[in-house]
């Protein structure tokens, strides 16, 4: 597809060392900043929204824009990519080594492609085109994550899973997994994978140009939760039809409705859902228990979570829910180890040539990594315990008394790990799908995703431009919709006033989540999550 | 094995082969297999589902086949186990087994399929047809035409392009080049007797009643000789409802953009 061929064939131009001299740069260089920062403006007033608009103007006229200017950052760029959980984890590692003291730019929530990045660059640099931060940490989209280090080289990439997303974009998985095998091969410092994705896992044979590489892992117990996605169909269940296959679906279901816990219920639901149980379902690989994992997700609880990390078992309170974002958590502190390392390295090497001199950058840079090279394990998992979820995360926004979930899905595993994170019991439940480019145009996706969890507290409102694809599969699975309308809008406020007091979940795909949020916010307060309304 | 569900099955049981659901299962073709399922009961029919996998041995009795679209990995690992069972499929569409291939499997199913590079896989030729890769995709929404089915609306997503021989009835007729089996000749999939092969996802079936009553009545006259739903009223009105749903859904697909 669009981005495939182009993805073999990169060349290493406009490449710049974090010290090195810039490459191709144009005369008029000098005075990118200040045309960029006016576009911005001028797109803001004209309400062209203003975000990714900038970036190409600045892209246009100043091809090394984005190579100079990241160029400058003395700890280098960490870039987070994959399928599901980028914007969540991306948020974590930046947050968390905002908490530990270091000076963070990151890309605001959705803007996951390049000139998004140009764009939000251009917001920060001074005049004089310098940006004052010592490390980028930046989510990009699988295909221009390929663009991108085209362009910039990462110290540090973290690579989180290949699943079925958008496939109308991108063509097939294993295409997929070839973009970031891409990505990997570029990394110059070290690479985090993820070591219970097959397809991911399988990238540290790219990376041994690489310095190192590390991974993040689940303990045996937990990979259950996590079905593969190659075990997808088998795992969309029939219901009311006798199956060739004996199955004890029932008990198991009744199991997961009796949990105590919504992580218990979860973790039930999830094993209704695994074709044949424990241990040949999920992502376990072949390779996997082979591969020593840098950081290690061991158990879930309520707003908890424990991780093994250099052989012990640390349990740390978290304001994240969802066994799903935990494993993310994993993913995050495993890069931010790897930071430290470098950094703690850096430092040591500075004092032992110059006493305690900074390793590099200007004085305050240089004494905020010198100060972050002290921070521990403990330290880390502080940093981590307050980070809180992301855009459409399980972000929760009270309405009129009721608080309501916002839940984003975009494709049929995250929608299947968001069903089994957020038990309906108790809530009314929403549904909103749209297909603009940014969802996916293609609605098969929604038959991958298996909504019997709704069956009992049925759905109250289904809404979207594809509302009546989205109602066509849940009669199809028997889960009763009290009602469809594609007027969204109207949909949102009728059903955030039914029933006040009563928690909700309103599930969107990803236009109709800033659809359903630009509506939330003309009723009350809703946050800027870094996207905008 | 066939045991029935109290609420269905009055009509007889039809036993249908989901094929290769663990490798070739991509874009949401499972819908396919749910479609049917819930559609015979609603009939009246007890559905029985058998999921076929390489080296599984066929059910007793097989009234129906699905199968769905896969990745080139997927088509490498079920190869072996096609071939294997080429001559009972080619036996099973000769006694008029409605089948339903999509994408991969429909390619499977023609004469050969020549990739990019000039190699010639063979398919179990079922389907009068040959398949060459190309490097473009056709992908995007599609509405194509049918005397036998009315309007089929869908979702097409592949890089080969299907060349049907002479005298084979594609399955329907698109508007525009560049859709369709091979974006030349206006056609998209075909069907030979009962079998059924197309490119269209979406799933295909919970919007195309059309097309699933076609498998279910072909299924239930070749087995019981005839077509004799035992409806309770509220199994008639669930099914109205849901095609007054697929109609909507059918609706708004057909105006979406490519």
């Amino acid at each position: 597809m669009m981005t495939a061929h182009n993805a073999t064939s990169q060349t290493s131009t406009a490449v710049r060392t974090p010290s090195g001299q810039a490459a191709s740069r144009r005369p008029w260089s000098f005075a990118t900043p200040l045309i960029g920062k006016a576009v911005r403006k001028a797109a803001r007033l004209a309400h062209f929204g203003g975000s990714a608009f900038p970036g190409k103007i600045a892209e246009s006229i100043d091809p090394g824009f984005l190579a100079r200017t990241l160029g400058q950052l003395p700890l280098g760029v960490v870039l987070v990519s994959g399928t599901n959980g980028k914007t969540t984890t991306t948020r974590m590692v930046a947050s968390v080594l905002e908490n530990l003291g270091l000076k963070v730019f990151t890309n605001p929530t959705g803007s996951n492609f390049t000139r998004g990045v140009v764009s939000a660059l251009l917001d920060q640099v001074t005049l004089g085109g310098r940006l004052d931060a010592d490390i980028a940490v930046l989510e990009l989209d699988e295909a221009y994550a390929v663009h991108f280090v085209r362009q910039v080289k990462p110290r540090y990439c973290l690579l989180l899973n290949v699943m079925r997303d958008q496939l109308d974009r991108f063509g097939e998985i294993d295409n997929t997994a070839r973009l970031l095998s891409n990505v990997a091969e570029a990394t110059t410092g070290t690479v985090v994978l993820n070591r219970e994705d097959p397809r991911i896992a399988a990238l540290t044979d790219v990376a041994a140009a690489a310095q190192s590489v590390r991974y993040f892992g689940l303990d045996a117990s937990l990979r259950s939760f996590f079905p593969s996605d190659d075990d997808m169909a088998t795992t969309v269940s029939l219901p009311g039809v006798a199956q060739g296959v004996a199955s004890s679906k029932a008990s198991d279901a009744e199991s997961a409705a009796n949990a105590a816990s919504p992580v218990d219920a979860a973790l039930a639901a999830e094993a209704v859902h695994s074709p044949s149980g424990g241990a040949d379902s999920g992502l376990e690989s072949a390779v996997s228990g082979e591969l020593p994992a840098d950081v290690t997700l061991m158990a879930v609880g309520d707003h908890q979570a424990t991780f093994r990390i250099d052989g012990a078992d640390l349990t740390t309170p978290v304001r994240l829910e969802g066994v799903y974002n935990l494993y993310n958590a994993a993913a995050a502190l495993a890069v931010v180890r790897a930071v430290l390392a470098d950094i703690r390295r850096d430092v040591a090497d500075m004092s032992g040539t110059r006493g305690a001199a900074a390793p590099t950058g200007p004085d305050a840079s240089a004494a905020r990594v010198t100060d972050v090279s002290q921070s521990d394990t403990d330290a880390l998992l502080e940093a981590l315990s307050t980070v809180t979820p992301a855009f459409g995360r399980g972000e929760s926004i009270d309405v009129n008394g009721s608080k309501v979930e916002l839940l984003l899905v975009k494709n049929p595993m995250g929608f299947r790990l968001s069903l089994a994170s957020f038990p309906p019991e108790g809530h009314d439940t929403m549904i909103c799908i749209n297909d603009e480019y940014a969802d996916g145009r293609d609605m098969s996706w929604l038959w991958d995703v298996d909504f019997t969890s709704l069956r009992g507290t049925g759905v109250a409102m289904v809404s979207g431009v594809r509302a009546w694809d989205m109602a066509l599969r849940l009669e199809y699975d028997q889960v009763p919709v009290a009602e469809t309308d594609t007027e969204l809008d109207k949909a949102v406020e009728r059903f955030v006033t039914a029933n006040p007091g009563v928690p909700k979940h309103i599930y969107c795909t990803y236009t109709a989540m800033l659809a359903v949020r630009a509506r939330l916010g003309h009723m009350t307060e809703v946050a800027d999550a870094g996207v905008g309304r | 094995m066939s045991e029935t569900n109290e609420t269905n099955g009055t009509a007889g049981i039809i036993d249908v082969v989901s094929l290769y659901p663990k490798d070739m299962n991509i874009y949401g073709d499972s819908g396919n297999v749910l479609t049917i399922a819930r559609r015979l009961a609603l009939y009246g029919y007890a559905p029985c589902i058998h999921e076929i996998n390489q080296g599984d041995p066929w059910p007793a009795h097989v009234d129906m086949i699905l199968g769905g679209g896969g990745q080139d990995t997927g088509q490498k690992k079920i190869i072996d186990d096609l071939f294997a069972r080429a001559d009972d499929l080619r036996a099973f569409a000769a006694d008029g087994v409605p089948m339903l291939m999509i994408c991969g499997l429909y390619q499977l199913f023609g004469h050969y399929f020549e990739t990019i590079d000039g190699t010639r896989l063979d398919g179990i030729g079922i389907i009068r047809a040959h398949t060459v890769g190309r490097d473009v995709r056709m992908i995007g929404n599609l509405v194509e035409h049918s005397a036998r089915f009315g309007d089929i609306i869908g979702y097409e997503n592949h890089s080969g392009q299907t060349f049907l021989d002479p005298g084979v009835e594609p399955l329907g007729r698109v508007d525009h080049e560049g859709t369709g089996n091979n974006g030349e000749d206006h056609t998209e999939g075909a069907r030979v007797n009962n079998v059924i092969g197309t490119y269209m996802h979406g799933s295909l079936l919970p919007k195309n009643p059309a097309i699933s009553d076609f498998l279910i009545r072909s299924a239930t006259e070749r087995r019981y000789g005839s077509f004799e739903p035992r409806q309770t009223k509220e199994w008639a009105a669930e099914l109205k409802r849901i095609d007054a749903i697929a109609a909507k859904a059918r609706a708004v697909a057909a105006n979406r953009p490519r």
